[in-house]
């Protein structure tokens, strides 16, 4: 039996102009043109007014560590990343996304919180992830 | 309040055995739970017109198994609290008059994983989508992804994380069905075998095959059969729902399932927090019962951590919790709620393997998911 892969997402056509940001490089969420919040994750209607007006935006690419664990489990298909590192990161839009960090060590030390983060994409499936890497790594 | 609107509950049990129980499967530990229920209420199926419960295997089938022509059904499914909501829909039902006598059971292979349902989720699921691409697998790493959050803010330590499992140790070392019964200390806990930075195995919960079921009726009801046991009130209750993702919660320092649940379970009960005898909150992971002291208000905001490692909680403490040793040191099937009520029907009834003393009002804390839904029940000796 072939080694398990890791999980790829499959867009759903409210989620796909996400997943086509991602591919194209860019880290697209949703703003309400009615009240102006931004939206994450994908929906149809703002949660904040009920608008259906929502409009895509283009993010800046940066991001803030709001909290994380560091998995000592692998999930299927991260047997070789163990220990790696489950994030939630902050936009500066004040939206949150679950993600892994990379080009860091997945040391407590390594990763104060509110740490300043940039998006790095990486294929999986047929999608691209939005991932962080620490702001001042290279590129 | 009358005896009619008064809604008790008249049996509470577990299966015989909880544990490693690769002989029987999920539906067949509901039933062994309901059969428990039923006798310790001095019933047959026959009394019972309401049936509610999750899938697997769901209300239908639990009716069916048992010969039960059930007029009320309820197969509310939010993760390990549906058994507390099943309670407040029950006595709301009963009360509506759609059902006199209600059974709720719950079953679980969750080690075993007899006919068990599958983890899977669909890669088109919100969850498929936003969560599992990142390597989370279940609730250890992803449960846990908001510890950080709220140590930061609350300037909660992991020394403290660590004293909730020390203290649940406490009573489960009184408890001859808990699975784990050896006192442990906090250089214990930090010492076990890490899982998911900040969390070692003693900060999260056991994995166990096991069910309980509950028979709530009236107080009318009751006092016409006769019944020889303490009756165990509802006095309040209340449920709320959260984030279905935890990276969507929008706080990650308060779980708003447990907030307002216990919120409108109070005010239902017309009751505060020094009313309260003993306390039950969902101990999936070391960090949840400091969340649930905090959003009910038990205590302040950052104070949940030193109020633990003070022995607040524990044998002797002045607010007992998690009695029976809780999801980390008793039993955790993957929807513990059940148990969570049935160590404080015992409480209330006073046949508690580790006893506290003239527990009067009790209050059971549930979370669903990962901080997903949340429900309160404020149970009591005497009728409201
Ligand atoms: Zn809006």
């Amino acid at each position: 039996m072939p080694p398990p892969t890791k999980p790829a997402p499959v867009p759903t056509p409210e989620t796909l102009p996400f997943w086509e940001g991602c591919a194209a490089g860019e880290l697209r969420i949703q703003r309400c043109t009615s009240c102006g919040k931004h939206v994450f994750y994908p929906r149809p209607a703002c949660p904040f007014c009920y608008s259906t007006e929502l409009e895509w935006v283009v993010s800046d690419g940066t991001a803030t560590l709001h909290s994380y664990v560091i998995s000592h489990r692998a999930a299927p298909g991260f047997a070789e990343d163990v220990p790696y590192v489950i994030a939630i990161v902050e936009l500066p839009e004040g939206v949150r996304m679950m993600t892994n960090l990379v080009e860091v060590e997945a040391d407590p030390e390594k990763l104060p919180l509110d740490m300043p983060l940039r998006v790095v994409f990486e294929p999986r499936g047929d999608v691209h992830l939005p991932l962080f890497a620490p702001a001042g790594s290279a590129a | 309040m009358s005896a009619k609107d008064d809604i008790v509950i008249i049996g509470a049990a577990e299966t015989d055995e909880l544990g490693k129980l690769p002989h029987m499967s999920t539906t067949g530990l509901h039933l062994q739970g309901a059969r428990n229920a039923l006798a310790d209420a001095g019933m047959t199926p026959a009394d019972i017109d309401g049936i509610a419960t999750v899938q697997t295997p769901g209300p239908v089938a639990i009716a069916h198994a048992m010969g039960i022509e059930a007029k009320w059904l309820d197969g509310t499914g939010v993760g390990g609290t549906s058994f507390l909501f099943h309670v407040r829909h029950a006595a709301g039902a009963i009360r509506a008059g759609l059902a006199e006598t209600v059974l709720i059971t719950h079953g679980e292979s969750g080690r075993s994983r007899v006919d068990a349902p599958g983890w899977g989720r669909s890669p088109q699921s919100l969850n498929g989508q936003f969560e599992a691409p990142f390597g989370v697998f279940g609730p250890p790493t992803a449960f846990t992804l908001t510890a950080l959050r709220f140590m930061h803010e609350t300037g909660t330590t992991l020394e403290q994380l660590a004293e909730v499992a020390v203290a649940q140790r406490r009573w489960s070392s009184q408890n001859p069905r808990a699975a784990m019964q050896d006192l442990a200390t906090v250089d214990d806990v930090l010492a076990s075998k890490m899982i998911a930075w900040p969390f070692t195995l003693l900060m999260c919960c056991l994995v166990t095959d096991g069910g309980g079921a509950l028979v709530v009726t009236t107080r009318e009801k009751a006092e016409a059969r006769g019944y020889d046991k303490p009756l165990v009130h509802l006095l309040g209750a209340g449920e709320a729902a959260d984030s279905p993702m935890v990276s969507q919660m929008p706080d990650m320092t308060s779980f708003g399932g447990f907030k307002r649940s216990s919120a409108a379970a109070f005010a239902e009960a017309g009751i505060s927090h020094s009313d309260v005898d003993h306390l039950m909150i969902y101990d999936a992971f070391a960090h949840v019962p400091l969340y649930g002291l905090e959003d009910a208000g038990f205590v302040g905001r950052g104070e949940a951590g030193a109020f633990v490692a003070e022995g607040n909680t524990s044998p002797g403490g002045r607010l007992p919790m998690n009695t029976n040793g809780g999801g980390m040191s008793y039993t955790h099937t993957g929807m513990y709620g059940m148990f969570a009520i049935q160590e404080a029907v015992r409480q209330v009834r006073g046949e508690a393997a580790a006893q506290v003393e003239g527990v009067e009002r009790s209050v059971v804390m549930g979370n669903g998911g990962m901080f997903m839904a949340g429900a309160t029940l404020v149970l009591g000796r005497s009728p409201r």
